[in-house]
């Protein structure tokens, strides 16, 4: 709870926690149906129609709601979001930690299979991933899963490897601590603060690769709407329709922006060395 | 993601830089085998037999002979392990395989495409630091002022906004203000007609390079903070040179540093084809190749264009440490 009110005494921390509360907010609603409208009904009628208080962003070509589609679409990038930092967080964690405690052989082992990973520009590993698993909500929580463990596991296995060669995790295996026990309680432990920064920025990345993803029509399938899908099929009506094109990027820019805000606050707060740049 | 975050450096003693570059030169071989390996693997994953990703539903007509001949034609009815070395042998005599889309050699599909991809990444990193160094510096010098702030908040905003965001603003701007589109279709090669290339290349050139410059921003300002506070820019400010001495002769050269470093990675990743805002601007690059070949399942290629990046990314990022060793004089390989 301290680390809450540091955050929220932060100007960036307030700023970027106030946005991401708001947007989970509206994930919520949207996830659960309490939209204005029904995200995927068509009112013909009222094809690409402009804002109004109706359709409070417009509607788009088959006259669908944009506000609402909008909140499914928050939802839907939110859970591919998390749920792949999750994937990556859990496998870079294990990897990193493993790597740093075994040592020696184990240690190049795996860090190099994580620089064949790197080795890869992100969407493109992850787009390698989704050719061969087909598109979809869980291959590309698999692919941007994968994409990010190695980061992860670089930013567990410095840490650990420095807290491993420390006194006290010396004399916790004198008292004969289980291996089990020395690695959640003394390692994982103290590797908490590098962690939530981490995945805070994480968060952000997921976000953009995503959106990026759906946007080459290889994530979230239509008419499921994610925040991609929205923008990819905005191009062609940009002109006679902008609201369809401005509300979903303004929506993307403010939701990655409001984790790299947190994450940044976070960084500055929980990591001395930067403390006070802000940069 | 900001490239930044994974090519973060380790801790900046002249030991673990020394290390670093040592270690980095004897796993490159290593790294590069598990690219292979990984790529001849994951597209083996691909549901259904090669052949049948080869010739789509014609495959149902072969005969059983006729399906035996193409195996034995493709080596597929050697053992896996023998595939790959087969596979990786032909890797070192520039033989990628043969596109099924194009019936072109893959090698020769990808470097049809590849000069775009290069001009793409040169344009937009030349936009990037002509944008992002001189923001970085102005930054730094007027650190938490007013126009330092509203710096920071727009390479924040610049980092945050998806490069097709930006695209897709820019192409509206551009329709709506000048009633006119991109070129778009057909790309026109910049020494047969440099007027139209040029016309073509502007806007994805500019999508990429606003992209990058909120990180040579962040990068630039940071590194400069730093530098400002070291002993020698001290002593050059107490003999009495000016601000604008100090901060561009002492001061920006070594701020640089970590700016090359960024701009190599930035330069490795962008030749691996700006996948989205080559799509976007329908531009025939690498990006596109790509993203084409994976959509007509064309497993040659995808192959091929995935290695030739990885392999691209892989080299650049070398060449990059080696420039920073080169630029760091407390690095250099040998010297103390």
């Amino acid at each position: 709870m301290d680390l809450l009110k540091v955050v929220l005494r932060h100007p960036s921390g307030r700023i970027g926690a106030a946005i991401i509360l708001i947007f989970l907010v509206l994930a919520g609603l949207g996830a659960v149906g309490l939209t204005p409208h029904d995200p995927l009904k068509q009112f013909v009628v009222d094809r690409l129609k402009p804002p109004s208080l109706t359709y409070w962003f417009g509607t788009d070509l088959l006259g669908r709601d944009t506000f609402s589609r909008l909140m499914l679409g928050i939802s839907e990038s939110f859970i591919v979001a998390f749920a792949s930092v999750a994937v990556a967080a859990t496998a870079g964690t294990i990897i990193g930690l493993f790597a740093a405690w075994w040592g020696h052989l184990w240690d190049g082992v795996l860090m190099r299979t994580m620089d064949v990973l790197l080795a890869f520009p992100a969407i493109l590993l992850a787009l390698l991933i989704v050719a061969i698993e087909g598109a979809g909500m869980v291959t590309s929580i698999v692919a941007i899963g994968i994409v990010y463990t190695p980061i992860f596991a670089r930013v567990v296995r410095a840490p650990a490897l420095a807290i491993k060669g420390r006194e006290f995790v010396e004399a916790a295996r004198t008292f004969g601590s289980s291996q089990g026990y020395i690695l959640t309680r003394h390692l994982l432990l103290n590797l908490v603060a590098p962690l939530t920064v981490q995945i805070t920025l994480a968060l952000a990345w997921a976000l953009l690769t995503e959106s990026g993803l759906s946007f080459l029509g290889l994530g979230t399938q239509p008419p499921a709407p994610s925040l991609g899908v929205m923008l990819a099929e905005s191009k062609s009506m940009m002109t006679r329709a902008p609201w369809l094109m401005i509300f979903p990027g303004l929506t993307i820019m403010l939701a990655i922006l409001g984790f790299n805000l947190l994450g940044d606050a976070l960084r500055d707060i929980l990591d001395p060395r930067t403390q006070g740049r802000g940069a | 993601m900001p490239v930044t975050a994974i090519y973060g450096r380790p801790a900046n003693s002249r030991a673990a830089d020394m290390n670093y570059l040592t270690q980095r030169l004897l796993t490159f071989p290593l790294v590069l085998l598990g690219v292979s390996l990984l790529v001849f693997f994951a597209i083996r994953l691909v549901p259904g037999d090669a052949i049948i990703a080869m010739l789509g539903t014609e495959a149902g007509l072969l005969t059983d002979a006729q399906r035996a001949s193409l195996e034995a034609y493709f080596g597929l009815d050697q053992p896996i392990i023998v595939q790959y070395g087969r596979w990786l042998a032909g890797l070192f005599e520039g033989n990628l395989g043969i596109s099924v889309t194009y019936g072109k050699p893959v090698l020769e599909v990808i470097l049809a495409r590849f000069p775009l991809t290069l001009e793409l990444s040169l344009l937009s990193m030349l936009i990037s630091l002509a944008v992002g160094i001189p923001a970085g510096v102005f930054a730094a010098t007027r650190a938490d002022r007013p126009s330092d702030l509203l710096v920071r908040l727009f390479a924040m905003l610049g980092q945050s906004t998806p490069s097709f965001v930006v695209g897709l603003v820019l192409i509206y701007f551009l329709s709506v203000t000048f009633r006119m589109l991109p070129a778009m279709g057909s790309f026109t090669p910049l020494f047969e007609d440099p007027i139209g290339n040029l016309s073509q290349m502007l806007l994805p050139s500019i999508t990429l390079g606003l992209s990058f410059a909120a990180a040579v921003t962040r990068i630039s300002r940071s590194a400069m903070l730093d530098v400002l506070s070291d002993d020698y820019v001290r002593t050059a400010r107490s003999k009495g040179a000016s601000q604008r001495d100090v901060v561009w002769k002492h001061a920006l050269p070594n701020a640089l540093i970590p700016v090359v470093t960024l701009s190599g990675v930035e330069f490795g990743y962008l030749l691996g084809g700006a996948v989205i805002v080559e799509q976007i601007f329908a531009l025939p690059g690498l990006g596109r190749l790509t993203l084409d070949a994976i959509s007509q399942r064309d497993y040659p290629l995808v192959q091929g264009a995935v290695l030739f990046i990885a392999f691209n990314f892989l080299v650049v990022n070398l060449l990059v440490d080696l420039a920073y060793a080169a630029l760091d004089p407390r690095i250099r390989l040998g010297g103390k």
